[in-house]
């Protein structure tokens, strides 16, 4: 009795991290077929094209107001934090690094997360469910060459354009509060602006949103690719596509940052 | 050589636990209208995958003109249609683009020459002309399921697949499109394999009919042969009774 209580117990203690083990295994296998295919023709070039329009001509408004808001607050947040003394060129420090290093990248890619791996899941995932998937392989078409490899191209080369767009609207935000609440002299701020403008925090930015495009794509992919069970399995896969790319946005920033300005 | 186009020998699949198929034996010949009938959950679309590559069966051999195709990951595609249960259309694309699909991914046709093709097939299955440029999601199932099939027979394929041709539709409809299997298939010359539990469907278009019950085919004969039969489950499936060997799990 207590014997197989125990094996029980074991048993459903081991389970889960079986499992987790086992999707990890799906999930690598997934990355490693989804890159390699990104490499290997055909190219749709009309499908990325499609992708680029998708993910970054329409998330053009969500990633302009997030950055926008993001630096307004910032300088309001910076300002009333010191003394006003020297608060002119602090704010346009404070703003110009926090929008490009931080905010631009990781705000971005949550909008993205949420507007675009949520739609990547939910569309691949309806393929799955309805056999469109199946359709195309029997059709002579590689779905990872089809579906996935424009969708993870299309985000890693627009996801740095975004955000290069999120800096200077971020950065005009904190000028626009520091110009018309705080009262600094506009030519000053932009002197102040440029005086402590870095390239390195501008290529952080951009290989942030760049590795962030990538897991956006690949986790929205993977989730639609992966579900199973009609309506609910479609509506699963799309939380779990936003639910896992933002916790690994969220990792990836600090690992990025601590790898550029580790000492 | 032997005349058979599909051959299936000791094929096993299971899912976890369950063992779908579990010694699936089955030959197929040039030219034959193969039909499996079985209950729903007793592996037909599991075997139609195998044979098609899109699930890589535990055990076994298929071959296709005597080529084994298990993991030799060979271009089966190309000999291949098939009619998907739902249709399976591409929603992202219009009727003509999907029943062209092949010929727009090859690239030997231009998109013009592709349209008139996909036009011509369409007409061959019922549909008028003004359909080619509608979405899949404004037709009706029964216009979907042509498109499926005009989509299925473009390429002229040797060998056709039908996953539940007639499950959805109405029985005029379900008869309209077993005409149009029939007609294809004969018209092409091609092998076809249909899954199916509808029986109408099962006597119009079959050769041959075989059922599939807990894994394994447990009988194979004509139409004439099956009315005749006398083995249990057989006469219980057709006859479409609760009672008999054949247990439901309700």
């Amino acid at each position: 009795m207590l014997k197989r209580m125990l094996g029980t117990f074991l048993q459903t203690l081991g389970k889960a991290p079986v499992g987790f083990i086992i999707n990890l295994g799906y999930f690598m296998q997934f990355v490693a077929k989804s890159v390699y295919n990104c490499f290997m023709p055909p190219f749709y070039f009309k499908l990325l094209g499609k992708q680029f329009i998708n993910i970054g001509f329409y998330s053009l408004p969500v990633v302009g107001l997030t950055t926008l808001f993001a630096g307004m607050v910032i300088a309001i947040q910076t300002y009333s934090g010191i003394s006003e003394y020297g608060a002119e060129s602090v704010v346009a420090s404070v703003v110009l690094i926090s929008v490009t290093r931080e905010l631009a990248p990781v705000l971005s890619a949550l909008m993205v997360a949420g507007r675009i791996g949520a739609a990547m899941a939910a569309e691949i995932g309806t393929m799955r469910v309805t056999e469109q998937i199946d359709a195309l392989v029997t059709l002579s078409a590689n779905p990872f060459r089809y579906l996935i490899a424009p969708r993870i191209w299309a985000a890693v080369i627009v996801m740095p354009l975004l955000v290069l767009l999120g800096d200077v609207i971020g950065i005009f935000g904190g000028y626009l509060v520091g110009v018309y609440k705080l009262d600094f002299n506009p030519a000053n701020y932009i002197v102040n602006t440029m005086d402590f403008m870095k390239p390195v925090d501008i290529i952080m930015g951009v290989v942030k949103a760049g590795v962030f495009g990538f897991v956006i794509a690949v986790m929205g992919c993977y989730h639609g690719y992966r579900s199973k069970g009609g309506a609910q399995g479609v509506g699963e896969a799309t939380t779990n596509a936003v639910v896992t790319s933002s916790i690994l946005i969220l990792i990836l920033n600090y690992l990025i940052t601590e790898l550029f300005f580790a000492r | 050589m032997s005349d058979n186009k599909i051959e299936i020998k000791n094929l096993h699949k299971a899912f976890g636990k369950k063992k779908v198929l579990d010694g699936v034996d089955l030959d197929i010949k040039k030219g034959e209208s193969l039909v499996v009938i079985g209950g729903s959950g007793t592996g037909k679309s599991v075997l139609i995958k195998c044979i098609q590559g899109l699930l890589v069966p535990d055990d076994g051999s298929i071959k296709i003109d005597g080529e084994e195709t298990v993991e030799t990951h060979k271009n089966i595609h190309e000999k291949m249609g098939m009619l998907f249960q739902g249709a399976a259309l591409f929603d992202s694309l219009s009727v003509w683009e999907n029943v062209a699909f092949v010929l727009l991914q090859n690239g030997k046709m231009s998109r013009k020459d592709a349209k008139n093709e996909a036009i011509k097939v369409l007409r061959q299955v019922g549909l008028a002309a003004d359909v080619a440029d509608l979405s899949p999601a404004e037709l009706s199932g029964g216009m979907q399921k042509r498109v499926g099939l005009a989509r299925a027979i473009i390429t002229k394929p040797e060998i056709i697949f039908f996953d539940e041709p007639t499950t959805g539709l109405d029985p005029i409809m379900a008869d309209v499109i077993n005409d149009l299997i029939i007609e294809s298939a004969r018209g092409l010359g091609a092998t076809t394999l249909t899954i199916t539990h509808d029986m109408a469907s099962a006597r119009k278009i079959a050769d041959r009919v075989a059922m599939l019950y807990q894994g394994k085919i447990i009988w194979i004969g004509t139409v004439e042969e099956m009315e005749k039969s006398d083995n249990p489950y057989l006469r219980q499936f057709i006859s479409g009774s609760a009672q008999g060997p054949i247990q439901m799990n309700v």
